[in-house]
C-alpha cells in the first residue's frame, strides 16, 4: 500500500474573523488530518493574517506563507502540529457511562471526572475511601433516585398550615413534644448521610445523588416538624440526654455499611412505624399531613438501605457478624442511658388516648404498646431478610435502642 | 561523582513562575540534573548575575538577551541561546486604531497620540516605535508603565494601552499580535472595533541564555528541556502554564529588529550599560 501524501484541505472563512470563532472552522479541518497535514485557510477578515498565525503558534501548529499570487484570499497554510494529539496521549475513559457495568473498584485518578468521560492523563489523585462497589452500591439506586427527585414536595404548599383547628392545651403540648423529638431525629438522619457523601467515589454517583436527595428530605422534615411545633406557641418541648446520646451513636459510626444498617434498616424502619402511628392518631390536619409526607420519604430511605445491605450480605458472609457486633456495641453504649425521653412516650399515649378518661388512657397505652410491637416485628422481618435466623433476629431486635431511631 | 548542577535565574513577573519552575525542578532532578532556581524582581540584575557567573542560566526576555550579549562581549566572554519555546519564534507587533478612525496607513499617524506599553516592553513599545521611526513617522507617545523591569512580560501595560484606545484617549495603540487576538476574545477590544494599520516584521522572544563555554550541567539542562514532551502528563500542565508545546533549539537570528530599536532609542549602550534615562527597574 502506498503512503499517499496528506490530503490538503481548504477552509474558507469568508468574513468570519478569529474574534468571532473562526478558530472553530480551522480546528475542525485540522482535526481530520494527521500531524503534518496541511490546511489552506482563506478569508477576508482584515485581521486574519495577524490572528491566524498567533493562534497557530499557541497551539503548536506551523504556518507556511503562500505565494500571494496563487489565490487572492489565501491567508496561510496551517501545518498540523502534534500538541492536540499529545494532550490526549494516555487518556482513558472513566469507566462506562451507564450504571449497568460499573467498575468494582474505580481508581482514585478518575476522581471527580464525570463517569464515562475521556480523562486527560495527569490531574489529581482524588481519594474517596468508599470506592468499593459492593460497599456502597445497590442496583435500585438509579431508580430510587429518579423516584425521590420526582416526589420532592414544597413544605409551604404541601401542608395545610392555615386549616382552622384548636386543640386542648395538653394535647397541643403533646404534639409539640413529639414534634421536638422528630426534629432531633431528623437532624441525625441528615448528618449521617452527609458524613458519607463526601467519602463515596463519584463513580457511584447515583448513590451520592440519592443520599443528597435523602438529605434534602430530612431538611424538609426538620422544617415542617419544627413549624408544626411552633404553630400555636413559641417554645419547643424537652430533649433528654439519653435521646441525644442514642442519636449521637448513629452519627459517630464511621463504617458506611454499619451506619446505614443502624440508621436505615433499624432506625428509619422503626421511624416509619412511628410516623404511621402519628398519622393515624394525629389530633389535627397539619400534624396528620406532615407525618404522612415524612413517612413516604422515609419508606424510600429504608428501601435503599435494605437493598444495598442485602446485596452486600450475599457477597460477604461475614457482614452479618459485623452487623451483629454493631447492634451489641450500640446497645452497650446506651445501656446506662434512660433511653426514650419519658415525655415523648407519655405524649404518644396522650395522642393515642384522645381523651382523659381512664379508659381512654388505657386504650392509648395499649396502642403505644402495639406500636412498639409493630416496630419490633418490622425490625425482625428486615433482619431475617438480611440472613439472620428468626430466633437471632428476635434477640437482636430486642437490643435495639429504646429511643426508636 | 556528584550530579551535574545548574542554577537558573527567572524573573518573577507572575506568581505562576514559582509553580512552573518548582515543577520543572522536580522533573529535572528526577532525571539526574541537580537543578535549582533563584527568582529576580527584574531582568537587569538577572543579566548582570549571569554574566558575572553567579547563575548558570537565565530565562531571559529578548531585551535581557541583548543586554547579556553586550555585557558578555564587553567582558571578553560570550553567551548563547540554549533553548527557546516554540511560541517564542516569529512573533509580530501591530499598531491598531479604532475602526472609525480616519487613519488608513502608518503615515497618517504623524503627530497623533500613540499608546504603548511599559518603557522596557520589546513588543508593545520598543519594536513598534522602532517600526514607526523607520517609516519616518513622528508620533506623540503615551506610555503605560506597568511592571517596569519585567520587559513587557506583564500584560498590564498593553491592556491599558488598548483600553485607552477604546476610550478615545489615544489615536492608536501598539501590542503583540497574540494579545490583539486575546483582547478581542476577552472583550477588552470590541470584535470589529479596531483596525490594524501596521504590522512589524517577524522577531523572536525569550530564550534560555547561558555562558560559553557550557558546563556539563548546562549541556544536560538543554538536552532535558528539549526532551520534554507535551504527551507527558507530569510536565504538560507546566508547559501549558509557561505557554509552549515544545522547547526548541535556541536561535539568535530573530533579534535584529529589537537591537535596532534599542540602539535607536538609546536604551542600552553597545557595551550593555542601561542608558535609557527614564528606566528605573
Amino acid at each position: 500500500m502506498s503512503t499517499a501524501p496528506a490530503a490538503d484541505v481548504e477552509v474558507h472563512l469568508g468574513d468570519l474573523g478569529f474574534g468571532r470563532g473562526a478558530h472553530l472552522l480551522v480546528q475542525r479541518a485540522l482535526a481530520g488530518l494527521p500531524p503534518g497535514g496541511r490546511v489552506a485557510v482563506s478569508g477576508r477578515d482584515p485581521a486574519l493574517p495577524v490572528h491566524l498565525p498567533a493562534w497557530c503558534r499557541g497551539r503548536g501548529h506551523r504556518v507556511e506563507w503562500p505565494d500571494l499570487g496563487d489565490r487572492s484570499d489565501l491567508v496561510a497554510v496551517v501545518v498540523r502540529g502534534t500538541a492536540d494529539d499529545d494532550r490526549w496521549f494516555g487518556a482513558e475513559r472513566a469507566g462506562p457511562a451507564l450504571p449497568s457495568a460499573l467498575s468494582s473498584r474505580p481508581p482514585a485518578r478518575w476522581g471527580l471526572g464525570a463517569r464515562g468521560a475521556l480523562l486527560e492523563a495527569g490531574g489529581p489523585e482524588a481519594r474517596f475511601d468508599l470506592d468499593d462497589r459492593d460497599l456502597v452500591w445497590a442496583d435500585v439506586a438509579p431508580h430510587l433516585y429518579a423516584q425521590a427527585a420526582a416526589r420532592q414536595w414544597d413544605p409551604q404548599t404541601a401542608v395545610p398550615w392555615d386549616d382552622p383547628f384548636a386543640l386542648p392545651a395538653d394535647v397541643e403540648a403533646a404534639v409539640v413534644q413529639v414534634m421536638t423529638y422528630l426534629v432531633e431525629n431528623e437532624q441525625a438522619a441528615l448528618v449521617v448521610p452527609a458524613r458519607f457523601v463526601g467519602r463515596i467515589h463519584p463513580h457511584f454517583r447515583e448513590v451520592v445523588q440519592l443520599l443528597a436527595v435523602q438529605m434534602a428530605d430530612e431538611a424538609r422534615h426538620m422544617e415542617v416538624f419544627n413549624r408544626r411545633a411552633l404553630l400555636r406557641g413559641a417554645e419547643l418541648g424537652t430533649s433528654s440526654a439519653g435521646g441525644r446520646q442514642s442519636l449521637f451513636t448513629l452519627v459517630a459510626e464511621s463504617d458506611f455499611a454499619l451506619a446505614s444498617f443502624l440508621l436505615s434498616v433499624l432506625g428509619e424502619g422503626s421511624f416509619v412505624d412511628l410516623l404511621s402511628f402519628l398519622h393515624q392518631n394525629a389530633p389535627d390536619p397539619v400534624t396528620r399531613r406532615v407525618c404522612w409526607l415524612a413517612m413516604q420519604d422515609e419508606r424510600r430511605h429504608v428501601v435503599f438501605g435494605m437493598a444495598h445491605l442485602e446485596h452486600q450480605a450475599q457477597l460477604d458472609p461475614r457482614l452479618r457478624d459485623r452487623l451483629r457486633a454493631a447492634i451489641h456495641r450500640r446497645h452497650d453504649a446506651l445501656a446506662d442511658t434512660a433511653g426514650l425521653n419519658a415525655d415523648v412516650f407519655d405524649a404518644l399515649v396522650v395522642l393515642a388516648a384522645g381523651g382523659w378518661h381512664p379508659d381512654d388512657v388505657s386504650t392509648g397505652f395499649d396502642r403505644v404498646q402495639a406500636l412498639q410491637h409493630a416496630m419490633d416485628q418490622g425490625r425482625q422481618r428486615r433482619l431475617v431478610r438480611l440472613g439472620f435466623r428468626p430466633d437471632e433476629a428476635a434477640a437482636l431486635s430486642a437490643l435495639h435502642t429504646r429511643n426508636f431511631m | 561523582m556528584s550530579a551535574p548542577t545548574v542554577l537558573m535565574g527567572a524573573v518573577a513577573y507572575d506568581p505562576k513562575v514559582v509553580t512552573i519552575w518548582e515543577g520543572f525542578r522536580a522533573w529535572l532532578r528526577g532525571r539526574g540534573l541537580d537543578f535549582d532556581f533563584v527568582l529576580y524582581s527584574h531582568y537587569e540584575r538577572q543579566v548582570e548575575d549571569l554574566v558575572a557567573g553567579r547563575i548558570d542560566a537565565a530565562w531571559n526576555s529578548p531585551l535581557a538577551w541583548l543586554r547579556a550579549e553586550r555585557l558578555a562581549a564587553a567582558n571578553g566572554t560570550a553567551v548563547r541561546a540554549l533553548t527557546m519555546r516554540d511560541t517564542d519564534q516569529d512573533l509580530t507587533s501591530i499598531v491598531v486604531v479604532r475602526a472609525d478612525s480616519p487613519v488608513r496607513q502608518v503615515a497618517d499617524l504623524a503627530g497623533m497620540v500613540v499608546a504603548v506599553g511599559a518603557v522596557d516592553s520589546p513588543q508593545a513599545t520598543l519594536i513598534p516605535l522602532g517600526h514607526l521611526d523607520a517609516a519616518g513617522v513622528e508620533v506623540d507617545v503615551r506610555r503605560f508603565d506597568v511592571g517596569v523591569g519585567l520587559h513587557g512580560d506583564h500584560i498590564g501595560g498593553e491592556r491599558d494601552a488598548a483600553r485607552a484606545l477604546v476610550a478615545g484617549e489615544v489615536d492608536a495603540a501598539c501590542m503583540i499580535d497574540a494579545n490583539h487576538l486575546a483582547f478581542v476574545q476577552e472583550g477588552t477590544l470590541p470584535p470589529e472595533g479596531t483596525r490594524i494599520i501596521a504590522q512589524t516584521a517577524r522577531y523572536d522572544h525569550c530564550n534560555m541564555t547561558v555562558r560559553e563555554p557550557e558546563s556539563a550541567g548546562v549541556q544536560l539542562f538543554g538536552t532535558l528541556l528539549l526532551g520534554m514532551s507535551y504527551a507527558d502528563p507530569q510536565v504538560r500542565p507546566l508547559l501549558d502554564l509557561e505557554g509552549l508545546t515544545a522547547w526548541k533549539d535556541g536561535r539568535t537570528s530573530g533579534y535584529d529588529l529589537l537591537a535596532r530599536a534599542v540602539d535607536a532609542a538609546g536604551f542600552f549602550s553597545p557595551d550593555g550599560r542601561v542608558t535609557a534615562t527614564d528606566y528605573r527597574p
